[in-house]
């Protein structure tokens, strides 16, 4: 009997593979992806490139110069216009805005009188630019007033970081939870979107086997349930053929295409960008590489083994859990338009688990939220995979939770197998129902 | 052993709903077994329970003697009611997949099918998707494929809805020639006039119930009722009737004849015999037509039904 089970795989992913719209979307999504990111990146670049200018009429004597030009900013001085000349032009100048600092005995008094007007009310970004100008200049003027040397004030004015490490002594980078997460992350949508896409092929898959009224000619041939479990691993094998696809062609239309821009950017580069600027670039990319060092190294201390054991692990699991619901599900109704009522229950875990993983487990990824959500099995294959890049043991997620998690989701998986499967048998051979969960809970009981 | 099915007390019950109630059948090998009911009387539930996809509560079923196994599924060709193949799936690898899902290794697959392609003149059919198909044709992929793997037992479940009058006939010659090599047939239906040519046993089911099985003509042979058809000619006809209706109870009958005589459906009580009836109307007349009136299926099939709802 079992091997049939190779029969129906084979179908079935043969089934979704030379299905037209599948190879469409195969070939088609690489270059819609690899395509918006170009867009993407060309808007920004755009956007970027759109220097706004700030007209600066000051009267007094604490902004002579303070105002510096920046990437996304440039200034040009109105000293000296009446204020409301000032304004006429600068409006006819199309400028940005115009910053008027008026005069004033002291900082205080003038501070207080700045107005910033402008057509429209202004990016956050911008507003915050020039506040960061005026508060230092406040701090600055307050500094030398108590008559405190300047020496003494470029020393106040560096940055100060925590060092941190864990009790061990060994020396922990920050924000490196976070960039593991985003790693854990990515494995957790990756899951999320498998479940959602394939699950919904499995679905329809078992649809159609109803609509066609095939369903009864293959069950007098094979168990029920070897045709769900058929179904679905031949979905997923088909699925799994869409991503390898996917990930080939995007790397290489993405090596592509920054090949390509590369390219563009070094064109530009000696013209536009200042010998100043580019030896400050430099210097700074030297920092970057300085900082960057331990971060990558940390990144390599990540067992990638032992992580990708655990993603295959909790995307089979949670995969075939999913999956059999939706079976079920498609089990249930007679066309896909019934499907809604309960499709609901099976998104809500999934979004709940993306959504608390990125608000709860970047932030804090052993928090008490996150440790109930990666041991609840609906929600565990994403978010315990957002956790585990942190290592297991100390400092990571604890043995015992990993543990837990693994073996709650074994026993839900056997338990939603079985149930889908009871509802899948009784389902597929009714027709023109709509059941609703009564109806459904009722077939459980059915011998 | 000379049953090639024996269905032992099956009860089997969907919730609160009892689709079988303590059903036995006895399917002789070689025959062509019509198991009858209205809609909703159980016929699929019993044909599901043979075909392994759901299990009795209770009761027995022996195929060949033994109870019912995984390894029988492949002895077994069913063609259900509710029936249809994958549209977008070609012919031939369809065919191909739905038989090795009955055991048979691809090699022989494709000799059969050529010889059933052969034999119903659809050879260039092959590469053909089903939705590319006439309705016509799918039915016949549909029943070579429920025959293909040449099973023991055939249960077809209301072979004929939806086929048209050419396949239906078609079809009809095919299941007996199936029968005539050996093939044990179940044919499920509501629909009386094939039964009549085709089955040589009957069983009746109603309302989860079985009222009524056996051997086609033993069931007519209880079911007659010493009715008969005359037709006499005579020169007075109204006085004859008249005398006639006297003796038996007459109802007036009708058939095609090419005088103008009387026509009449005479009911002979039991310790009559139809000489002695015939006897006396040689006496009256011309005799032009003398006939046992034999219950059809459909007689039998609607006293039954109506007999039971009324308990």
């Amino acid at each position: 009997m079992m091997n049939k089970l190779p029969l129906i795989i084979k179908r079935e992913y043969l089934a979704k593979v030379r299905n037209r719209s599948f190879i469409v979307m195969t070939i088609l999504s690489p270059l819609l992806f690899v395509g918006m990111a170009a867009l993407v990146f060309f808007l920004t670049k755009a956007n970027n490139d759109d220097v706004k200018v700030i007209a600066v009429l000051n009267e007094g004597q604490f902004f002579e110069d303070s105002f510096r030009n920046t990437a996304a900013l440039s200034y040009v001085s109105f000293e000296g216009m009446p204020l409301e000349i000032a304004k006429d032009s600068a409006r006819h100048e199309a400028y940005y805005g115009l910053l008027y600092i008026p005069d004033g005995a002291d900082i205080e008094q003038v501070t207080g009188n700045v107005e910033f007007f402008c057509r429209e009310s202004p990016g956050i970004g911008i507003l915050s630019a020039m506040e960061g100008v005026i508060s230092n200049k406040i701090r600055e003027v307050k500094l030398r007033d108590f008559g405190v040397p300047d020496q003494v004030m470029r020393e106040l004015g560096s940055g100060y970081r925590i060092n941190v490490e864990n009790f061990s002594g060994e020396k922990k980078l920050r924000g490196i939870n976070e960039i593991k997460a985003i790693i854990g992350g990515a494995f957790g949508y990756l899951i999320m979107m498998f479940i959602i896409i394939y699950g919904a092929f499995v679905m329809r898959s078992v649809i159609e086997e109803k609509t066609s009224r095939i369903i009864e000619v293959i069950i007098s041939s094979v168990k029920p349930f070897q045709l769900m479990l058929g179904k679905i691993i031949g979905t997923s094998l088909a699925g799994i053929t869409q991503f390898l696809i996917w990930t080939v062609s995007a790397g290489v239309l993405g090596m592509i295409l920054a090949g390509v821009l590369g390219i563009s950017t070094d064109e530009l580069g000696p013209h536009t960008v200042s010998p100043e600027a580019a030896e400050a670039v430099n210097g700074m990319s030297d920092g970057i590489r300085e900082n960057l060092q331990p971060y990558i190294a940390e990144l390599l201390k990540i067992s990638w083994g032992w992580l990708l054991f655990s993603f295959i692990v909790y995307f089979v699991l949670g995969y075939l859990i999913y999956s059999s619901i939706y079976a079920a599900i498609g089990a249930a109704v007679d066309n896909e338009t019934d499907t809604q009522q309960f499709m609901f229950p099976v998104i809500t875990p999934l979004m709940l688990a993306i959504y608390v993983g990125f608000f709860s487990v970047f932030n804090n990824p052993h928090g008490p939220i996150a440790v109930a959500f990666s041991l609840f099995p609906l929600t565990s294959p994403i978010v315990m995979l957002m956790r585990l890049p942190g290592g297991i043991g100390e400092g990571g997620v604890p043995v015992w939770q990993f543990i837990t998690s693994v073996v709650l989701l074994v026993a839900t998986f056997l338990f939603i197998v079985w149930i889908a499967a009871r509802i899948y048998r009784v389902g597929i051979l009714m027709y023109g129902k709509k059941p609703g969960y009564k109806e459904i809970y009722r077939w459980l009981r059915y011998s | 052993m000379s049953n090639l099915l024996e269905v032992n007390d099956v009860s089997k019950k969907y919730g609160s709903y009892t689709a079988l109630d303590n059903v036995s059948l006895q399917i002789p090998k070689g025959s062509i077994f019509g198991l009858l009911g209205p809609n909703g009387a159980g016929k699929t539930s019993l044909i599901r329970i043979i075909n392994q996809i759901t299990y009795p509560d209770r009761g027995t079923v022996l195929f060949d003697g033994k109870p019912l196994n995984p390894e029988h599924i492949a002895r077994i060709g069913y063609l259900p009611e509710e029936r249809g193949l994958y549209k977008s799936m070609k012919v031939g690898e369809q065919a191909l997949y739905l038989a090795r899902l009955k055991g048979l290794s691809s090699g022989e697959a494709r000799e059969r099918l050529r010889y059933w392609f052969d034999r119903l003149e659809i050879g260039d059919w092959w590469n053909k998707k089903i939705q590319e198909l006439s309705k016509g044709m799918a039915q016949k992929i549909q029943f070579v494929v429920t025959v293909l793997h040449r099973p023991s037992l055939l249960i077809f479940d209301e072979p004929f809805s939806g086929f048209d009058p050419i396949n239906a006939n078609l079809i009809k010659d095919e299941i007996l020639h199936l029968r005539d090599q050996g093939a044990t047939v179940i044919f499920s239906t509501h629909r009386m006039e094939s039964v009549e040519e085709l089955c040589d046993d009957i069983a009746l089911i109603n309302k989860s119930k079985k009222l009524l099985e056996g051997r086609l003509v033993d069931i007519k042979k209880q079911y007659r009722s010493n009715t008969f058809e005359v037709g006499l000619d005579v020169p007075d006809r109204t006085a004859i009737r008249a005398e006639i209706a006297q003796k038996f109870r007459v109802a007036d009958a009708s058939f095609k004849s090419l005088s103008d005589e009387v026509k009449l459906r005479i009911h002979l009580p039991d310790d009559h015999a139809p000489n002695d009836l015939l006897a006396y109307l040689v006496n009256l007349g011309v005799v032009t037509h003398f006939v046992e009136v034999i219950p059809s299926v459909n007689d039998i099939f609607i006293r039954t039904v109506k007999d039971s709802d009324d308990e």
